[in-house]
This record gives C-alpha cells, sequence and structure tokens, in this order.
C-alpha cells in the first residue's frame, strides 16, 4: 500500500523515500526532558516500527547529529552524520528551548533537509505559528497518543518532503 | 474448579478496580493509552512507567517544598517544577494531579505564597492517592498472573 512520492522529491532522508525502501526502519531522534515522555514517544515509535534514539536536551540532541560544538571543527568527518529521518522535540525544555533546536537544525547545510516536529503540552497559537515559520514539518499537543503518530506518518508520506 | 474460579474472581475484582479509578476521576483515557502500548516485547511497561512517574515525582515534590520554603520564593522557579510535574501526571493519565497542577500554576502567577503552600499539600495529597490506588491495581494484576499460572500449568 505504499504511495508513491513524485520522481521530483528530494533526497533519501525523507520519510516518504525510506518507508518505500523496505529494507530500512525509519530512524527517529525523540528529545525531550522528561523522562516519562521519553519512555512514552519511544514506545510510541516502536510500536509504529521505528527506530529510536532519545536525548534529554538539545545539545545532546546535536551532538548526536554531529552538529555539536566541537563538531564544527572536524567538518571534513562526516562519517559521523547520523541517517536521522525525523526529529521530534519537546518544546519547553531549559536551556536550548525545541524552537532553538530547530533553528539550529534548519541552519545546518547537512541537516536541515529533516523533518522537525515539534511537541508541546500547551496550546499556544503563536508558538505554533513561530515553529512552523521556522521550518517545523508539524506541531503536536502532548500528551502524545498512538493516533498521533499514525497521522505523523501519513503527514510525513503525503508532504512528499 | 477452584482454579479457573480464583482466576475469574480475580480478574473481576481487577476490572471492578480499574473501572473505579476512571470513573473516581484518578485516571484518564491516556492511561488507557499506556495499557495499549503494553505488548509481549515489553510486558511491564506500564508498571515500567508509572514507577518512574512516582519517581520523578516525589523529586519535584520535594523540590517544590524547598522552594516555597525560601524567605523570598522564587515563583518562576516553582511554577517550573509544576508545570513538569503538570506534564508528567498528563502523560501517564494522572488526572487528579494534573488538575490539582493547573491550580497550583495560577497560585504561582499570582505569586501568592499561601495560595501556593495550600496548593503543594492538594498536589500531594492528589499524589498520594493515585500512588496507593496504581500499586494495589499492580498487586491485584500480580495476583491474577499467579493465580493464572497455578491454574494453568504449561
Amino acid at each position: 500500500m505504499a504511495i508513491s512520492t513524485p520522481s521530483s522529491a528530494s533526497s533519501g532522508s525523507s520519510m516518504a523515500a525510506l518507508m518505500e525502501n523496505g529494507d530500512q526502519l525509519p530512524h527517529v531522534l525523540a528529545v525531550d526532558d522528561s523522562v516519562i515522555d521519553r519512555k512514552l514517544i519511544e514506545k510510541l515509535l516502536k510500536n509504529s516500527s521505528c527506530k529510536v534514539t532519545t536525548a534529554e536536551n538539545g545539545p545532546r540532541a546535536l551532538e548526536f547529529l554531529g552538529l555539536g560544538d566541537h563538531d564544527r571543527h572536524n567538518s571534513l568527518e562526516k562519517g559521523n552524520v547520523s541517517k536521522v529521518n525525523l526529529i521530534i522535540t519537546d518544546y519547553c525544555m531549559p536551556g536550548m528551548t525545541g524552537y532553538d533546536l530547530l533553528k539550529k537544525i534548519k541552519e545546518s547545510s547537512v541537516m536541515r533537509e529533516v523533518p522537525v516536529v515539534i511537541m508541546s503540552s500547551e496550546n499556544v497559537p503563536t508558538r505554533i505559528s513561530k515553529c512552523l515559520e521556522e521550518g517545523a514539518q508539524m506541531f503536536m499537543l502532548k500528551p502524545l497518543k498512538q493516533s498521533d503518530i499514525k497521522r505523523l506518518k501519513c503527514h510525513l508520506m503525503n508532504s512528499g518532503n | 474448579m477452584a482454579g479457573s474460579g480464583l482466576v475469574d474472581q480475580l480478574k473481576k475484582q481487577l476490572e471492578a478496580f480499574t473501572a473505579s479509578l476512571f470513573s473516581e476521576g484518578f485516571l484518564d483515557d491516556q492511561f488507557t493509552q499506556l495499557q495499549q502500548l503494553q505488548d509481549e516485547s515489553n510486558p511491564d511497561f506500564v508498571v515500567e512507567v508509572v514507577s518512574l512517574f512516582f519517581e520523578d515525582s516525589e523529586r519535584l515534590l520535594n523540590e517544590l517544598a524547598k522552594a516555597l520554603d525560601q524567605q523570598n520564593a522564587d515563583f518562576t522557579k516553582v511554577d517550573a517544577h509544576v508545570h513538569q510535574l503538570k506534564g508528567s501526571s498528563s502523560s501517564i493519565g494522572a488526572q487528579g494531579v494534573q488538575r490539582a497542577c493547573i491550580a497550583f500554576r495560577n497560585c504561582c502567577e499570582e505569586k501568592n505564597i499561601e495560595g501556593c503552600l495550600k496548593c503543594l499539600q492538594l498536589v500531594k495529597q492528589e499524589y498520594t492517592l493515585v500512588k496507593n490506588k496504581l500499586q494495589t491495581m499492580f498487586k491485584l494484576e500480580q495476583q491474577l498472573l499467579a493465580a493464572q499460572r497455578t491454574s494453568f500449568p504449561m
């Protein structure tokens, strides 16, 4: 039941392209400062056949993506560039917020094509539009449910990203 | 047959008890979501998440008591802790705790120390209640599992 993406779809880092490739599970990086929410999102994603890596804050997430501070000096070391297909992050985190993390990802020539989804327990319209304007693919309200993950997958597959 | 009779009894007890947690407002639909996520690959998922919630909540309640015990309480800090507790209780479906946290945040906004102290007591009460209820539920589950193993030895 694969939904075909147009041949002009961008790089293979998009969820859609990967979901057609039955060999590999989509790899999702989930970022949240709450240990409970990390466990929950991990299970939700694993139940949807995703490979999951979790990070407890923005700086750790950036390190995992190869965008950490010390990585800037090693721009030739592409070996560590993670093949992450989706980043889902909480908005309210101490220090670097999900919005700050989103900006850093969109500033990176390597990672900017990876879809980023923002989650928040608060439904603040200005917050939502700010994130979408900065390039977030979707904004989701917590607490997340299985139906949200289904909707997420559908949205990513249909956006032809 | 005594074996399956006991199993049926325990099952009914567990179902009735669990249903009461929902009807009495301790838990909401999000808890059902957790139960639905549990599967053979992770048969203790609910217990694991709830245990994390207990640990995290107790930590936050301690932090809140400390923060409110200051001469000039830092309401931003207090609010941040309450926000976290509200989030985690919402994520597991602990509706009573979540509601108490919402009220607490209003007191934080008003920078009302007396109000905050009262709210902290209320949150603590709700937390203790739901913790006891959940621990009882897990005990009943264990009893049921044990009875099932005895009735139907494989």
